[in-house]
């Protein structure tokens, strides 16, 4: 049962995820005036370069890398339920909690660090390297707002979180969904901190040596990691789900937020995103804490 | 978006869409998938490069015909090689082509790419492009427009369909025949050095 549960759980994050990122390559290009890919358009380039042949060999590491990275996003996905209430597509969520899901958060990049690192190409080494010091300042404003709801809903599982909103979290405490939402967006890769990938900057950064089938798994992780952490933050803030049409759209209205934040700013420098996130969002985070336990 | 630009859309794609009985459904769907997805390299090798940017840029717009640009050659499937091409910058050419994994596209720009067409008495440029290595389809003109470009693109885009463009095969099986020819341009020695540290070898520092 956990087994067909957790089957159709991949199915749905794999194909709302790349539903989700043509969406965004739409949605951008109407931004910039242009028409715009098909809505399946990323879908068809992963389907694409799962029959394209490898090109390049940098031991097993470099192998272990995405592998590492699809099952850190596969894991994170399971532990998270989709709905409230459901007895259905709850995958292995009732074995772990919050902290196991926010330690599987960061198991995606380290994966990604060792297979880079293997590879040497100075691009991807680049990338990573803003990616790791970048993701400090990340989890400094979510982890203080993620376990303020934590010890305020008084449980660390997730549906529990989700159930026991009688006001929204985002409506009752503001502060803490804004310190989120800030570390959300550069976890979603968007501008003002997309350092990692920077187009242009640094080629497409940790992924410029990857290519064929082992690029279509980068793909496809980091479309179900999105969906994944969308559905964490929709559970986090937004009261949870109880069913499919109001799960898509709590996530896709999330994501329409966060994508139209990306098309608006530009890019911050490492050093400025850095400091930025270390002093904006967390001192946010801060008051929010304080304010909340006061209330 | 008015009505006449979603006219031109429906034209460029219908010829996407005609379907060829030969081909087994393994190798349609593949062949649906590539041709649907088209990761250009963002080189430009000579003059013509200049006409690609408002080719992937709002004013044409190739992405909603699933083209679009790849910053490094392993995720690329056509390499575009845009007007006349010096004995330099065919080692490039060659190393790039090279390192992009099959199956590959060549793009050729331009008459230079032809027949050497304004350089045909250079001392220092290639004057037939597929000599050197293979090539998928041919834009002529100086310089091809954007518009060009595209119907390039949709035509390349037919052959993927239609399974009948097979390039990379040509090149493996062929290799004898090209290398001899980039030899004979080049040297001996064609790529330039694979070695991280070239600057303390020949023709470095």
């Amino acid at each position: 049962m956990i087994l067909l549960d957790s089957l159709l759980m991949f199915i749905t994050a794999y194909l709302v995820g790349f539903l989700y990122y043509g969406l965004y390559r739409n949605i951008t290009a109407r931004f910039q005036r242009r028409f715009g890919p098909p809505v399946w358009q990323s879908f068809f380039d992963s389907i694409k370069f799962f029959t394209k042949e490898e090109s390049t060999s940098h031991g097993w590491m470099f192998y272990l890398g995405p592998i590492i990275m699809m099952s850190g996003a596969i894991m994170t996905l399971l532990f998270i339920p989709f709905f409230t209430h459901s007895e259905h597509f709850r995958g292995v969520s009732e074995y772990g909690n919050l902290f196991l899901v926010l330690y599987l958060l960061v198991l995606g990049p380290l994966g990604n660090a060792l297979g880079v690192g293997t590879a040497g190409n100075p691009f991807g080494v680049m990338g990573v390297t803003r990616g790791l010091s970048r993701l400090f300042a990340l989890e400094m404003p979510f982890y203080i707002a993620v376990i303020a709801i934590m010890s305020l809903s008084g449980s660390s599982d997730i549906a529990t979180i989700a159930a026991s909103q009688s006001t929204l979290n985002v409506v009752a405490y503001p502060l803490l969904f804004i310190a989120a939402l800030f570390s959300f967006i550069g976890m979603m890769g968007q501008s003002p901190f997309d350092v990692v990938g920077a187009p242009v900057e640094v080629y497409s950064g940790p992924a410029s040596e990857f290519s064929g089938k082992f690029l279509a798994l980068l793909m496809s992780q980091s479309a179900i990691f999105t969906f994944a952490k969308l559905v964490l933050m929709v559970h986090l803030f937004l009261g949870g789900a109880e069913g499919f049409v109001e799960l898509l759209g709590k996530t896709f209205a999330l994501f329409l937020f966060v994508i139209m934040f990306g098309s608006i700013y530009g890019r911050f420098k490492t050093p400025q995103s850095i400091d930025f996130l270390l002093k904006i969002p967390t001192a946010i985070a801060v008051v929010g804490l304080i304010l909340a336990t006061w209330s | 978006m008015n009505e006449g630009f979603l006219q031109e859309q429906r034209t460029l794609e219908g010829d996407l869409n005609s379907k060829n009985s030969h081909q087994n459904s393994v190798d349609f769907l593949m062949n649906w998938f590539r041709k649907r997805s088209i990761f250009v390299l963002a080189y430009g090798t000579g003059c013509g490069a200049i006409e690609m940017p408002p080719t992937f840029t709002s004013r044409y717009d190739a992405e909603r015909l699933g083209i679009r640009g790849a910053a490094t050659p392993r995720q690329a499937d056509v390499i575009i090689v845009s007007g006349y091409c010096s004995f330099k910058t065919l080692r490039r050419i060659i190393r790039t082509y090279e390192q992009m994994s099959n199956p590959k596209y060549v793009l050729a720009l331009g008459s230079c790419t032809v027949n050497g067409g304004m350089y045909w008495d250079s001392y220092n440029t290639i004057k037939k492009l597929e000599e050197y290595i293979p090539v998928d389809m041919y834009v002529n003109g100086c310089m091809p427009r954007p518009e060009s470009i595209l119907e390039g693109f949709i035509a390349l885009q037919h052959d993927i369909g239609e399974g009948k463009t097979s390039s990379w095969q040509k090149y493996e099986e062929n290799y004898e025949f090209y290398r001899k020819n980039q030899e004979a341009v080049l040297g001996k020695k064609v790529e330039p050095s694979y070695d991280t540290d070239w600057y303390l070898y020949e023709g470095g520092l």
